[in-house]
């Protein structure tokens, strides 16, 4: 599946057409120069490590050699995004990191998209490098016809033949020139062209049609465990909180009240001791329920959206912190709700770790993206793995196809962003 | 007194409705939602609203939308917000235009009937009531950015604190079970080191504090 980018489109405007021709030739001569040799040793270590595999050898090379051709191919799909315009998609299966060199082969050799990179090689060699050829050489035949003309027909053998024509005195050799003209006007439109041919057929080999597809359902696959996980995990908390907390204090409360009515008549001051002891414990068992309810969906934000919410959040915390919020409507409960624990836990995170005064929250909505972004003036060195917080929340943004990214150098500042592809209400 | 009366689920506001009246309050109306709470406030015109953040129809802030609407309308009108959590945000837009007769205080405080009706005529009266957990918030939160909170003793931030709820010096006197002269000292003592006026309003005094709580953001 390919799919046009702006830098096929842009090219002639920008450059003009002269321009776009010649770049399209060198293209073809570094193609060239890549496409040959890197698939004919790609090709022949795949093939010889395959063939080595019944005596053991194979099995420790394979794994090695096939990483080499995929990221070979990877170059390629890199070289056809950039120079061509065309998206080949990615749709290796994961291997486990730890896995040992026989799964690992074997593994690899399971996967649909190592065949496609082992019968895209020849293809690569002939068809790739003849595309490859031609769009580096159509600009520059032309030149020699002009040369002819200009003179260096007197210094050729007689009878050379330019194209289909014999060159034997000054009018044959205009003639040449003709053809030259012509051909350089055809090289106008077919250089370019043949390049993007050149990637097309790459995409075509390389890239399964169900490419895209295949890798959204293994995304969706990995992103539905984790919210599945997620959830249950939550579940268990709140079911703890409210066994542990709110709860026990309602039994308490339920077991004092029944004491004081036996002790009503008999000992009224300890009933009222008593009787004050259960409005304690009804308070509390108040205050753990809206905490429960805070860390489950805060009311600010049930009440009043995503900026709101954050805002409110903002003011608890004890560091100067500016939020900044352009929102036009309201994204989704789930969405909000995920966006919002987000930022709960990088402000936390910050707090607690970046020794930040000041923290700037920037919230915005734009392209079908809700955006934000948290940057604090900390000692920066925060990184979304080693156990940090920052790893988890990556994982329940990945629910809503959402992603995170971290810049934080040593030294600072450091700042979050995050993306939640939403559309307002 | 006259009090109009917002809350959607049907026992508190019962329980509320018996709970004034039997405090000496009239029951002007109690409404169930947002538009009726509106139309009630426009028409009767009570001496205070005691309004449920949280009301139908959009079960959002509706209750907090309308009164600071009616407010809008009708300057000074005297509100006390119950809220089953309490939030700066909201204590903020409450105290946003400065006319005091504001409250907002957590639904769990009518556990303490005696505290709670106070805070209905302190609030009817002009003054204010801020639920404790909002102070708390407050004074945390600048202590932990502000000098001048640290040059206070214990004693002084715990008068402040009951202060910024909207006490008068008699009520913190009998809080804390010292004499009244001991908190008029105290919070002689807490305005000059936060280098504020000194102002025999109740009202005001909150309201600097709050301000000045509310300072360099």
């Amino acid at each position: 599946m390919s799919i046009e980018t702006q830098s096929s489109t842009q090219g002639p405007r920008t450059r003009g057409r002269a321009g776009n021709v010649a770049l399209s030739g060198a293209r073809g001569l570094a193609l060239m120069f890549i496409s040959l040799p890197g698939a004919v040793i790609c090709f022949c270590f795949t093939l010889v490590s395959i063939a080595l595999i019944p005596i053991g050898v194979g099995i420790v090379t394979t794994p090695w050699v096939l990483a080499g051709v995929r990221s070979f191919a990877d170059r390629r799909r890199l070289l056809a995004a950039e120079w061509g315009g065309v998206r080949i998609p990615r749709a290796y299966r994961p291997l486990p990191e730890d896995a040992n060199p026989w799964a690992r082969t074997f593994g690899m050799l399971r996967d649909p998209a190592t065949w496609r990179d082992i019968r895209w090689l020849p293809v690569d060699m002939t068809a790739g490098f003849v595309t490859a050829l031609v769009a580096f050489a159509l600009p520059l035949y032309p030149l020699e016809g002009f040369a002819i003309a200009a003179g260096l027909w007197r210094v050729l053998p007689d009878g050379y033949w330019y194209g289909f024509v014999k060159v034997t005195d000054q009018t044959s050799a205009f003639y040449a020139a003709g053809l030259g003209a012509v051909l350089l006007v055809a090289a106008l439109w077919l250089a370019p062209l043949l390049l993007r041919a050149h990637f097309r057929l790459t995409g075509a080999v390389l890239g399964s049609g169900q490419g895209e597809l295949a890798e959204r359902v293994r995304v969706l696959t990995e992103t539905r465990r984790d919210a599945v996980d997620t959830s249950a995990a939550e579940l268990r908390r709140i079911e703890r909180d409210l066994h542990d907390g709110a709860q026990a204090r309602l039994v308490a409360m339920g077991m004092d009240l029944g004491t004081v009515e036996a002790l009503l008549e008999k000992d009224p001051d300890k009933a009222r001791e008593l009787l004050a002891q259960a409005r304690r414990s009804s308070a509390d068992a108040l205050t753990e329920l809206r905490e429960l309810v805070r860390g489950i969906h805060p009311p600010v934000l049930a009440e009043r959206g995503l900026g709101d919410a954050v805002r409110a959040l903002a003011l608890r915390l004890p560091v100067t912190i500016e939020v900044e919020v352009d929102l036009p409507g309201r994204a989704e409960a789930p969405v909000e709700s995920a966006a919002y624990f987000a930022v709960s836990e990088i402000l936390t995170n910050a707090v607690k770790h970046s020794g930040a005064d000041r923290i700037w929250i920037d919230i915005h909505h734009g392209e079908g993206l809700l955006r934000v972004s948290v940057t604090d003036n900390g000692k920066g060195g925060a990184s979304i793995g080693a156990g940090s917080g920052l790893a988890g929340v990556e994982r329940r943004l990945g629910t809503f196809d959402g992603v995170l990214a971290v810049s934080s150098p040593a030294g600072g500042p450091t700042m979050v962003t995050m993306e939640i592809p939403c559309v307002l209400s | 007194m006259r009090v109009v009366l917002a809350e959607d689920l049907f026992l508190l506001r019962d329980g509320l409705v018996r709970l004034l009246e039997a405090h000496d309050f009239e029951i002007a109306a109690a409404v169930e939602t947002g538009p009726e709470l509106s139309r009630a406030l426009a028409e009767l015109r009570p001496d205070v609203a005691v309004v449920d953040v949280r009301l139908p129809p959009t079960l959002t802030d509706e209750g907090l939308q309308c009164a600071l609407q009616a407010r809008r309308d009708r300057p000074g009108l005297p509100v006390l917000v119950l809220s089953q959590h309490v939030e700066q945000l909201y204590a903020r837009e409450l105290l946003a235009d400065g006319t005091g007769g504001v409250g907002y205080l957590l639904k769990d405080r009518v556990f303490d009937a005696e505290q709670f009706v106070d805070a209905v005529r302190r609030v009817a009266s002009g003054g204010t009531a801020m639920d404790p957990q909002v102070i708390q918030q407050l004074l945390s939160r600048r202590a932990a950015e502000d000098r001048p909170l640290e040059r206070l003793t214990p004693r002084e931030l715990e008068v402040l604190e009951l202060m910024a709820q909207g006490r008068t010096n008699a009520a913190i006197a009998g809080r804390l079970v010292v004499t009244e002269r001991a908190i008029a000292k105290h919070t002689a003592n807490i305005f000059a080191k936060l280098s504020l006026e000194v102002s025999d309003d109740d009202n005001r005094r909150v309201l600097a504090v709050l301000a000045y709580l509310d300072r360099g953001r």
